[in-house]
């Protein structure tokens, strides 16, 4: 029985390797698909105002003095790091004429839960847009779960959201 | 008349050279938009120096002012969980239980080793009597270090929950329908069960999860309950390791899909001669838009000669569990269970429990609990667990 369960093991090992955590994307990468290569950075500050609706949209403080976005006409793209249950995932999410064109993980750092990373389920923000009344905001679609990756799906909904919220301030204000 | 206009002319023409003197000639305004361009790129730069300064001290504020390496507190984190019932039972007594409150304390020693640990109160208050028949209990629930040791591939060492079941990694109160845990995990999985030694996880493909361990194992009576063999690890006899496999599809948002097996040469850790136990556990559970719908099987098939004397040779149950949420703070659950600690005896009867109730959450991470559990088959006699339970629970 040990060998059998230690072929096991090595046959698993030896199975070409699916980071479960770490790096998916560089976030370079991630902006030369999307934007043009001379797109800046550019930088929202957020006054107290800006920051009730943030905290409103993650469920929790926000820290941040400012959020740091490209902007090619129509299209903007974020960068954010939100906790799941330990620790931040990072995610890039670009919009365009107000609905979400790709969420993507860039970074995942927890143990368990790393199934959100993949197309199936990130593929279900696309095109998705945000409902505001005066309680809260929303997004116009519902986003299947993924069991034993509730919080890290939760965190995603809400990086979602807030990018779709930044998009609406910097069009507004243009 | 002729003389006033010959002077307004000669006047006219006087001011017109003056003023074609004041003129700055072509070189002269050359020189002057070279100091203007130069000024403005000064300005630019003094812009983009401040640009920098500023954008620097927002992220020097934004990072804490923290100089160097992470702190020991940002490697460090706490979370917890806890849970409070109210049981209103039919026979007997009514009930207030502080069922479990919940710390968890982890440590990121590197990118790729930390340490996750949980310690658990049970039922409020632990007293130390003779014979350990206080209310409660404290419990080391896990502690292990987890090790990515390449790519893709990680591995627990330590003391961790054994991947079976749906509740028995994630029991957080706001992660599951009904004020108390379902029974068929409870009773035959047997969740919360944890055990030592090292468990290994992976992706295989995008969506297929392993999970393989070899850990100290159950240690029953010979024709005990599966349930009263857990060891927690305190003292454990080891003289019997057992082996847990599990695959785990998740490539479909909304779907998961697992199977366990576990192995154990003695469950009696020596006892008897003879006590092979094999568990077996599938579950799946599919979630879209508003419905989910959860259900699961788990059999434990023992070999010996007292297991087989009380039928306790095959203990099995089985449960499915519909649910709507109505909307994001409230949803609607209704489970059917049965299980049977002594099913490989023909005429034993099936646990049935039909339970159904509402979860409300006022946070998404706090929620309110009302349910109805109806024992349909009741093996006790004449005290019914039939109850109306009320619930409290949060995670963090």
């Amino acid at each position: 029985m040990n060998k059998l369960i230690l072929t096991f093991i090595l046959l698993l090992i030896s199975t070409t390797a699916l980071a479960q955590k770490g790096q998916f994307m560089p976030l370079d990468t991630f902006k030369k698909a999307y934007f043009s290569a001379d797109t800046q950075w550019q930088t929202m500050w957020v006054d107290q105002s800006l920051r009730a609706e943030i905290e409103k949209i993650l469920q929790h403080p926000f820290n941040g003095l400012r959020i740091r976005y490209w902007q090619q006409e129509q299209r903007s793209g974020w960068v954010f790091e939100e906790v799941g249950k330990e620790l931040p995932i990072t995610a890039g999410v670009v919009i365009e004429n107000d609905t979400i064109e790709k969420l993507v993980v860039l970074e995942y750092r927890e143990s368990r839960g790393g199934e959100v990373r993949y197309p199936f389920f990130t593929d279900q923000f696309d095109q998705a847009s945000i409902v505001s009344d005066a309680v809260d905001y929303r997004m116009d679609k519902d986003i299947d779960g993924i069991t034993g990756a509730t919080l890290s799906v939760r965190a995603l909904k809400r990086v979602a959201l807030l990018a779709l919220f930044c998009h609406q301030q910097i069009m507004s204000n243009e | 008349m002729f003389k006033p206009v010959i002077l307004a002319t000669v006047v006219a023409a006087s001011f017109s050279a003056q003023a074609a003197d004041a003129q700055p000639t072509n070189s002269e305004l050359l020189e002057l938009l070279k100091q203007q361009q130069a000024e403005i790129e000064v300005l630019k730069e003094q812009i983009t120096e401040a640009d920098t300064k500023i954008n620097a001290t927002a992220d020097a504020v934004e990072s804490g002012m923290s100089a160097g390496s992470a702190t020991w507190a940002e490697k460090t984190t706490i979370g917890g969980y806890g849970e409070h019932h109210f049981n209103h039972f039919e026979d007997k007594d009514d009930q207030v239980d502080a069922h479990r409150f919940v710390m968890f304390m982890s440590h990121q020693f590197s990118d790729n080793i930390r340490l996750f640990s949980e310690v658990e109160l049970e039922h409020g208050l632990t007293v130390d009597t003779d014979d350990g028949s206080g209310p409660g209990e404290v419990e080391l629930e896990q502690a292990y270090i987890e090790w990515d040791y390449t790519a893709g591939h990680s591995v627990q060492i330590g003391q961790f929950l054994i991947p079976v079941g749906i509740i028995n990694e994630t029991h957080e109160p706001d992660t599951f329908y009904g004020t108390e845990r379902n029974l068929v995990e409870k009773n035959i999985v047997p969740a919360t069960w944890w055990e030592t030694g090292l468990l290994f996880n992976g992706e295989i493909q995008p969506g297929l999860a392993y999970s393989l361990g070899i850990h100290s194992g159950l240690s029953t009576d010979d024709g005990g309950k599966i349930r009263d063999g857990r060891q927690k690890s305190a003292k454990a006899t080891a003289e019997d390791l057992a082996y847990t496999g599990r695959l785990k599809y998740t490539a479909i948002a909304g779907l998961e899909l697992a199977a366990t097996i576990q192995l154990q040469k003695n469950i009696t850790q020596g006892d008897v001669e003879s006590a092979d136990a094999l568990l077996t556990e599938l579950h799946a559970i599919y979630n879209t838009g508003p419905f989910t719908v959860r259900a699961l099987w788990a059999n434990w098939d023992i070999d010996g000669e007292g297991f087989e004397a009380n039928g306790r040779d095959e203990q099995s149950g089985w449960y499915v569990e519909p649910s709507y949420k109505v909307s994001e703070k409230l949803g609607l659950f209704a489970r059917y269970s049965e299980y049977n600690n002594n099913a490989g005896e023909a005429s034993s009867v099936d646990n049935e429990i039909w339970e159904y109730g509402l979860n409300y959450w006022i946070n998404p991470r706090v929620v309110l609990k009302a349910d109805y559990s109806d024992y349909v088959t009741e093996n006790n006699g004449s005290a019914d667990n039939d109850a109306f339970n009320l619930g409290v629970g949060w995670s963090f």
